[in-house]
């Protein structure tokens, strides 16, 4: 099976966000890592290669030159070939402008299944993988949990409010990973080594027009300032009365 | 005119509470831009309350000739609609649902949009989005430039129109999607889900261990519409299940009360929580982080703090 993984690079969660210029992320002093949720895709996308026998993993890569360092980080946990779409403005770019620009580099290459992370914990938006799917007109399950692969069809399970949804779609599909899918498993010395040689094509893209445009980054409104309300048991009852007549939340 | 397309969640043949925000908002926005009219779609037929849909703020209540509850016929539905509607903009709720559709019915428009929003304004013309990035560190406000502003809306920040207008009922042909939904497993009736509830208590390592559950659970069955959250370490350990976890790896929720029990507020936890209205810490480390983002706080052991928060509860319910 020929497998698609789209990745990105983003800043770790605990990174501290200082805003440059009132519009965009201060990348200086920032440490940037893999996407956690697209490790689960490419967790995946190597599990369902090898479990049919053959085919090949790419994995895709909007981002700057800087995101070689994730790529190789892909090639190392067993992908086989990684394509930088390189542009340094790259993650400052929209959701559905990145979907215009993979779904455009992913058309005509072969692919039986299309993995994406939930979402890219930079911008937070969930709708990367849908909308590149839409684009190729591809289905697409989203948030996946579970997912087995038979007879030219994927069984997915994807945790929805309050339960979790089954859905059956044809090949070729696209799917979004949500933490459970799978245990990624870490790069060794031997993957490390191999992943020296393996082939990491670089293609200039240009954005284009974008679909949405940055007005303003600001921090969050500050909360007002909390209180302790007291020590142990004999705390709550002013609690509860604080909840109910100043808060009005009870 | 800011006509405004709002794409309905449902479940069961039901309306979820969500997409009535959803409607509100909608309503709210086209009457800030300076007017316009407001059209529901329900992406499946269903035992559908047209009274209740008016009220929430459309005019019109689209049902569309299918029971496929697929994204992917939803999506191309809801694209055909917003194109013969000549619609400026889409909105859905910020639900796993909504976020998916959000962003296929942006791209079969190819167009642009703004997920998981917490504000909408109206500036020159068009519509403003003011959404949570980097986990809640930094908001953007952003604007559409491609035809049609798709928007899903994060649920408990906007709210039903509240007015006396039935919305008109209008049946509509729906397209086929390849993915189909073959049925549902591990629902969970009674308590809400943590995502959409109003009120949550979530449990963190502080609690000691699976066993001491049950004391969250008091306060929760004190409180109508209580959901129960948990932080990702006890999720991680195997205490409690992963839709329950709160946080970056988690669901997002912004509820307008949220318990933190036992929590000691790493990043991540904060950045699935740190919306909420009301913020109550309980925990005995009073260097925890979480007391920084708290209303209210309590320093104190939570397996000693929690009974008693119940009873206290149970007196004001009663």
């Amino acid at each position: 099976m020929d497998i698609l993984v789209c990745v990105k690079r983003v800043p770790s969660t605990t990174a501290r966000v200082v805003i440059q210029e009132g519009k965009r992320l201060d990348p200086s002093g920032v440490e940037f890592v893999l996407n956690p949720y697209d490790e689960y895709a490419v967790e995946e996308a190597l599990q369902q290669r090898d479990a049919s026998g053959g085919g090949t993993v790419t994995v895709i890569c909007f981002g700057p030159a800087e995101a070689q360092k994730e790529l190789r980080t892909v090639l190392a946990m067993g992908a086989d070939a990684a394509v930088l779409l390189q542009n340094d403005h790259a993650n400052e770019c929209d959701g559905a402008t990145t979907a215009r620009i993979l779904a455009a580099a992913i058309q005509g290459r072969p692919c039986d299944l299309l993995l994406f992370g939930k979402q890219a914990v930079d911008r937070d938006q969930h709708g990367v993988g849908p909308a590149v799917a839409t684009r190729l007109g591809l289905p697409c399950v989203a948030e996946v949990v579970k997912l087995a692969i038979a007879d030219g069809k994927v069984q997915a399970e994807r945790e929805v409010e309050g339960g979790h949804e089954l859905v059956e779609a044809p090949l070729p599909c696209a799917i979004t990973a949500q933490k459970g899918l799978n245990e990624p498993r870490y790069a060794n010395l031997k993957g490390i080594m191999a992943a020296k040689k393996k082939p990491l094509e670089i293609v200039p893209v240009e954005i284009g027009a974008p679909l949405v445009e940055v007005m303003a980054m600001t921090p969050p409104p500050e909360r007002p300032a909390g209180r302790i309300v007291g020590e142990g048991p004999d705390a709550v009852a002013e609690l509860v009365r604080l909840l109910k007549e100043e808060a009005k939340v009870l | 005119m800011t006509d405004i397309l709002v794409v309905l969640e449902a479940r069961g043949g039901k309306l979820r509470a969500s997409s009535f925000e959803a409607i509100g908002g909608a309503r709210a926005a086209a009457d800030v831009a300076g007017g316009g009219t407001v059209t529901a779609l329900a992406t499946e037929t269903g035992d559908y309350d047209a009274a209740a849909v008016g009220a929430a703020g459309a005019d019109k209540l689209l049902v569309a000739q299918t029971a496929d509850h697929s994204s992917d016929g939803a999506a191309a539905t809801a694209v055909r609609v917003a194109r013969e509607l000549g619609a400026s903009a889409v909105f859905l709720s910020a639900s796993v649902r909504g976020r998916d559709l959000c962003g296929r019915i942006a791209a079969g428009l190819d167009t642009g949009f703004a997920a998981d929003c917490v504000a909408v304004e109206a500036e020159g013309g068009g519509l403003v989005f003011t959404r949570p990035v980097f986990g809640g560190k930094a908001r953007l406000r952003i604007r559409v430039t491609g035809s049609v502003a798709v928007a899903s809306l994060r649920p408990n920040f906007f709210r039903p129109a509240g007015r006396t207008a039935a919305a008109e009922v209008v049946e509509t042909p729906a397209e086929a999607g390849k993915a189909r939904v073959t049925g549902m497993s591990g629902e969970k009736h009674g308590r809400p889900d943590v995502a959409e509830a109003t009120k949550v208590i979530s449990g963190g390592r502080g609690m000691g261990g699976p066993e001491n559950w049950n004391l969250l659970e008091a306060v929760a069955d004190a409180v109508p519409g209580m959901a129960l959250g948990a932080s990702r370490a006890v999720v991680d350990a195997g205490w409690r299940p992963h839709d329950e976890q709160v946080g970056q790896t988690g669901k997002t929720v912004s509820p307008e009360l949220y318990i933190a029990a036992g929590i000691s507020g790493a990043v991540q936890h904060l950045a699935g929580m740190s919306t909420s209205k009301v913020i109550v810490a309980i925990n005995k480390d009073t260097e925890a982080p979480i007391f920084q983002h708290a209303t209210y706080g309590i320093v104190g052991d939570v397996l000693q703090v929690l009974p008693r928060l119940a009873e206290e509860l149970e007196k004001i319910r009663g």
